[in-house]
């Protein structure tokens, strides 16, 4: 097991972390509630309390490369369960906006059905489900990822193979808002 | 006049943020200061003989400190002027660190304020008169209001004292708490056995006298001489009949009423004695759940009580008690702890309380002292333990530690394995706080000797599965892992808030309570067992969350209060009370309607009707001087002229 230097951590990333999502870390006292309710945790490298932990010490590294910042499904059964008022989904996806920032794709898949989805809003100015698939396969490689969903979803038109485009003009607007979003991110020095 | 005064440096507390010595120097500027100076600690005792020194020296006949809060030490230099011979009364103290070193870092505005309020403080001293305390006797008899262990030993010590001790307690029975108890931590002895001789001690006692199910509906007076109206709540059975033989219970044909004493496990008869070492053990009626008092049919057990005892028309009763000084032991009661839907809100019957477990180890409760399933039945053989239910939960607005839930938690694990030697108990905890004596000794043969399974996380859910089991999901943070454990019984450690009705008592002994509800002691280190009122004292869970030994530790401190204060013949009055100028009086009567202490009445002066202040009850809150139209009536110490004077020195300056 790797010794952690604590001497050496960054305390000017919980300070950040607290800024951008408006969440006073530091009154978490690690009951583990956030942990012990996630659906997600299983598919977690590290659980909910340590990526809290991790923020408290300022291990930047280690709660930007994780994966578990990517797994998280943002149902917020963490920050209903929490004693002490935090939102720790909120924190979670402070995280991940940093750790996109900085170019750290913990889970590359995750980013890419992100990466599409926004493409098809950016298109039509809503989600386009067979849209979102048909990107997100390419990108990902993964031709067959839950296709044997498809039938069922088709028949119960939950899948319709034409998008919906937002009327009036809405699409259009969706559109220019994203692209607007983008310039200042690009003037502000973020990627993307 | 000629005035003394004293910036104290605190240490660095004051001199840290102010330039004493420079609020010194300005201050030997202002009206009448003769003398001025900056010493290092005012309240020690060189600065205290300081103090004496310069007024015999200077020959001040007034003085001000400008320190600490007058809360702190106003009764300490009061003390001070009077060894050398001034009037307690000519003296005036200025908060310069409250009020500003520790509230702001600027020197200069430090420097400027403290300067400022002690130019009020010399403006004011400069109208000040000798004021001379009035002595008044003293009613030496005490009111106890609670029945708990706390209140117990508080009423145990006064009445060996030699104190007559009136006693209210709201249930019908004394013993509180504790008396719902098994066993207690870290010895594991019988809560009853322990408890019940001080029980017969106190219905046994020739100084004291027990109102049970009654309350206080109000307090009139002050230390000294308060007087106390009880409500004596109506049971139906005249007491002073009722020998407590239990035929009424056994005829009463209504067996399905709840029972409080058993935190509503099981139920219990209309008329009933709440168990079988009650004190005073006297059966009581719930006319909710009384065929006769409901239906206006039945009678039964009126027929059976032996001795005529049943009185179905009986009416709550008032009387009024005289007593000298006052003990709140009022405890505390259980957080609704059924707002947690995550762990059923109540709906699981085999999710049950830390009390209910309690009755149910007790070989005097529902189950007779055997550990069973509220659902169906069966001995459970695994007992899943959930700390800080309802503590240390701000989400919940309940941020405080409950204080003895860790060591009961321990011992309802070690209970656990002694009744159901095939059974394993888990507990789910944040911390262990097991600070007292031999407590954690005690909690780490519940995990060693015991096989109780510790696990340090919160628990996130409980639901039942299709076997009707209960599933606990919680965290092991120390694997860094969720786990769950399938339990046939779930116990949670349900945290404590102040008595329900704590904060109208606290209206009634014009006493503080904090946030939540727990009332508010005269200084948290030094006066624990003192109020801001004079006279009421407190103790046990009510002033704050305590186990056994504290609760019946702080009955004795109480007591010790009580006796001391009792032991006087007289009591010094306090001369800052109202009074009324006759020639200006116009009898519009304004005062006597504003007054909250009934401390004004209207007397005949020559013929006229003029207002007239009752020294002794007059508690010096001013309401009748900003009420006057006349300005007739003044507040001794803090007359008009002497605030305008403060204003004056404050705006002119």
């Amino acid at each position: 097991m790797n010794v952690i230097n604590l001497s050496r951590k960054d305390p000017s990333f919980t300070r950040e972390v607290e800024a951008l999502s408006g969440q006073q870390v530091s009154a978490c006292y690690q009951c583990g509630n956030c942990t012990a309710g996630c659906p997600a945790g299983f598919v977690y490298d590290l659980q909910a309390s340590q990526i809290m932990r991790g923020v408290q010490l300022g291990l930047k590294e280690q709660v930007l490369d994780s994966k578990a910042i990517w797994m998280c499904l943002s149902c917020s059964t963490c920050t209903l369960r929490c004693p002490n008022n935090i939102d720790v989904a909120g924190v979670m996806e402070t995280l991940r906006h940093m750790a996109r920032r900085e170019g750290r794709i913990g889970v590359k898949t995750v980013n890419k059905f992100w990466t599409s989805f926004l493409d098809t809003v950016r298109l039509f100015g809503r989600s386009y489900e067979i849209g979102v698939m048909a990107l997100y396969m390419m990108r990902s490689l993964r031709i067959f990822t839950d296709l044997d969903l498809a039938p069922g979803a088709i028949i119960k038109e939950k899948l319709g193979f034409k998008p919906h485009v937002a009327p009036r003009g809405g699409a259009e607007a969706v559109g220019r808002i994203m692209k607007r979003y983008q310039e200042r991110a690009a003037r502000e020095g973020g990627k993307q | 006049m000629r005035i003394g005064v004293f910036i104290c440096h605190c240490g660095s507390n004051i001199a840290g943020t102010v330039d004493c010595a420079r609020v010194a120097s300005l201050a030997a500027s202002f009206p009448d200061v003769v003398y001025a100076t900056d010493p290092m600690y005012t309240c020690a005792e060189p600065g205290q003989a300081a103090i004496e020194a310069a007024i015999r020296e200077h020959r001040l006949d007034g003085v001000v400190v400008a320190s600490c809060s007058p809360r702190m030490h106003e009764p300490t230099f009061r003390r001070t002027v009077e060894r050398a011979g001034l009037n307690r009364y000519m003296f005036e103290m200025a908060n310069i660190r409250e009020h500003v070193s520790w509230i702001g870092k600027d020197v200069e505005a430090n420097t400027n304020k403290a300067a400022e309020l002690v130019s009020m403080a010399v403006a004011k001293l400069r109208h000040n008169r000798a004021l001379h305390a009035a002595s008044f006797d003293v009613c030496k008899r005490t009111l106890i209001i609670g029945g708990g262990v706390a209140g117990i030993q508080a009423a145990l010590d006064c009445a060996e004292g030699g104190i007559p001790v009136v006693m209210v307690e709201r249930e019908p029975t004394i013993g509180g708490k504790m008396a719902k108890l098994d066993k207690t931590f870290p010895t594991v002895d019988c809560s009853a056995c322990i408890l019940g001789p001080k029980m017969v001690d106190v219905a046994q006692h020739p100084n004291i006298t027990l109102h049970a199910s009654a309350e206080v509906e109000d307090i009139s007076g002050y230390v000294g001489n308060f007087t106390v109206t009880i409500r004596k709540k109506a049971t139906y059975v005249d007491w002073s009949k009722c020998t407590g033989c239990g035929e009424c219970m056994e005829k009463c044909p209504s067996r399905k009423t709840p029972d409080p004493f058993n935190e509503y496990m099981g139920t219990t008869t209309a008329i009933s004695i709440p168990f079988p070492q009650a004190i005073p053990k006297k059966a009581s009626i719930n006319p909710q759940f009384c065929k006769m008092l409901t239906a206006g049919k039945c009678g039964a057990c009126a027929r059976a009580c032996p001795s005529g005892a049943i009185v179905y028309d009986m009416q709550d009763e008032l009387i009024t008690e005289k007593v000298g000084a006052i003990v709140a032991a009022t405890g505390y009661d259980l957080v609704d702890w059924t707002t947690y839907e995550e762990y059923g809100g109540g709906r699981y019957p085999d999710v049950i309380t830390s009390l209910q477990y309690e009755r149910m180890l007790s070989a005097s409760g529902p189950t007779g002292g055997h550990i069973r399933r509220p659902s169906n039945g069966e001995e459970p053989k695994t007992v899943v333990f959930v700390q800080c239910v309802g503590s240390r939960d701000r989400s919940a607005g309940r941020p405080g530690c409950s204080g003895f839930c860790c060591m009961y938690t321990a011992k309802q694990a070690v209970l656990t394995k002694d009744h159901l030697p095939d059974s394993q108990s888990y507990v789910f905890y944040m911390d262990v706080r097991a600070n007292g004596k031999l407590y954690d000794e005690f909690q780490r043969r519940a995990v060693e000797e015991y096989g109780t399974e510790y696990i340090r996380g919160r628990v996130s859910r409980i639901y039942p599965d299709a076997d009707g089991r209960l599933v606990v999901c919680g965290a092991d943070t120390l694997l860094g892992q969720a786990v769950e454990v399938t339990a046939d019984l779930v116990v949670l450690a349900v945290g404590v808030e102040a008595s329900h009705g704590a904060a109208r008592l606290a209206e009634k002994l014009r006493i503080s309570y904090d946030q939540q509800g727990f009332f508010m002691e005269s200084h948290v280190k030094l006066k624990p067992v003192e109020t801001n009122t004079a006279g009421v004292y407190l103790a046990g869970v009510c002033q704050g969350v305590k186990d056994i030994p504290a609760s019946v530790a702080q009955g004795s401190a109480a007591a010790a209060k009580v006796l001391a204060l009792l032991s006087r013949d007289k009591l010094q009055g306090d001369p800052q009370v109202s009074q009324v100028d006759v020639k200006r009086c116009v009898a519009c009567g304004k005062c006597l309607r504003t007054c909250p202490f009934g401390a004004i009445e209207m007397v005949s002066f020559r013929g006229q009707d003029k207002a007239h202040v009752i020294e002794t009850a007059c508690q010096g809150c001013g309401i009748c001087t900003s009420t006057c139209p006349q300005g007739a009536i003044q507040l001794s110490h803090f007359t008009d002229n002497q605030i305008l004077a403060e204003v004056n020195a404050l705006c002119q300056r």
